[in-house]
């Protein structure tokens, strides 16, 4: 299946730059610009990318599953919380391949509040993302943004918690 | 080519993370690197094709257009707007960034772009059916439901502290 996808990619993008080619044969006064434009992000994108995905694959090869989910189940209380942020951002992949992990901690017994935190760092706080980020939106935008959704992320698996007791006991 | 301080840093780190590795173990860290290669040919033609979009962007679609919609003057609509579509498309977010960064130079505001971002990477409206299946519908209601909110607020604080 995906040799097939990659495959078709491939002749998506030929399709593209012959597109582009006869774009700029109609418009020559923009091709200066465009030039600029997608060699500067092009460059960006190649300097650092090799970097991120060799990152990913560490982690993708060293963190498993199963020791995230055994530090993850036992946690609790303030340190808890923060153990949540980090263990979520070590798995590589999509969030929904943690939802597996997060059903069978939570029959474990596992707080609700954490599971939260950890599947929203999964989903947001990830190293090789954070590089991407501060190499197309500068340090202070990255930095701020990580500052404030640990916080936030924290502050909503809480609260979520709170709700999801409270209306325990009416629906099961 | 002048090379930026950033991406020598992004490269020390995983130079020296790999270097790690490899004295932990060998075997593991090769197997790692063939996973790297791998994912780097698997997202290269989609990330080409992101940098076209960006180049047709910053070509053709005038700052003040960008603003308007996505902009200052757009406000709080264009942040709900962007947000929106944030959580319901699925692109991988280390090629959303470049994305993000190319709208906020021609004129996009950081609320917006932050936005986009954040609930691009929290909220997977793709994904919701198979996360009600596995996790209930009451888990993922209030997951999905509050990271919106989260999303939002981040958003709209960075805006005023980065003005």
């Amino acid at each position: 299946m995906k040799k097939g996808n990659i495959s078709k990619e491939y002749i998506i993008l030929v399709v593209i730059v012959i597109a582009t080619v006869g774009i700029f044969l109609i418009y020559p006064q923009k091709s200066a610009l465009f030039e600029k434009n997608f060699f500067n992000y092009l460059v960006q994108m190649l300097e650092i990318f090799p970097a991120v995905m060799v990152l990913s694959g560490l982690l993708k090869v060293f963190v498993s599953k199963d020791i995230v989910g055994k530090y993850l189940g036992k946690t609790s209380g303030f340190r808890g919380l923060i153990i949540a942020v980090l263990l979520g951002t070590l798995p590589e992949g999509p969030l929904y391949i943690a939802f597996p992990l997060v059903e069978e901690l939570r029959e474990k017994g596992a707080k609700v509040s954490n599971l939260i935190i950890f599947m929203s760092a999964w989903a947001c706080i990830k190293i090789p993302q954070e590089l991407v980020e501060l190499q197309f939106l500068g340090l202070k935008f990255m930095a701020l943004r990580l500052t404030l959704t640990i916080i936030f992320v924290i502050i909503m698996g809480l609260i979520a918690e709170k709700i999801y007791e409270g209306t325990a006991k009416s629906t099961v | 080519m002048k090379v930026s301080s950033t991406t020598i840093i992004i490269n020390a780190f995983a130079l020296l993370f790999l270097i790690l590795a490899f004295i932990k173990d060998k075997r593991k860290s090769k197997e790692a690197l063939k996973v790297a290669l791998k994912s780097f040919l698997n997202i290269l033609p989609t990330t080409i094709m992101i940098i076209f979009a960006i180049g047709y962007l910053l070509t053709f679609i005038p700052p003040s257009a960008i603003s308007k919609f996505v902009g200052e003057q757009a406000g709080f609509g264009g942040t709900i707007a962007v947000s929106l579509l944030g959580a319901v498309l699925f692109i991988p977010s280390v090629i959303s960034f470049p994305l993000a960064g190319s709208l906020l130079q021609s004129g996009a505001s950081v609320t917006s772009v932050a936005a986009f971002i954040t609930t691009l990477t929290m909220i997977g409206f793709v994904t919701l059916p198979l996360e009600i299946k596995i996790l209930g519908k009451k888990f993922a209601a209030l997951r999905n439901g509050f990271s919106y909110i989260v999303a939002l607020l981040i958003s709209f604080l960075m805006g005023v502290i980065l003005r």
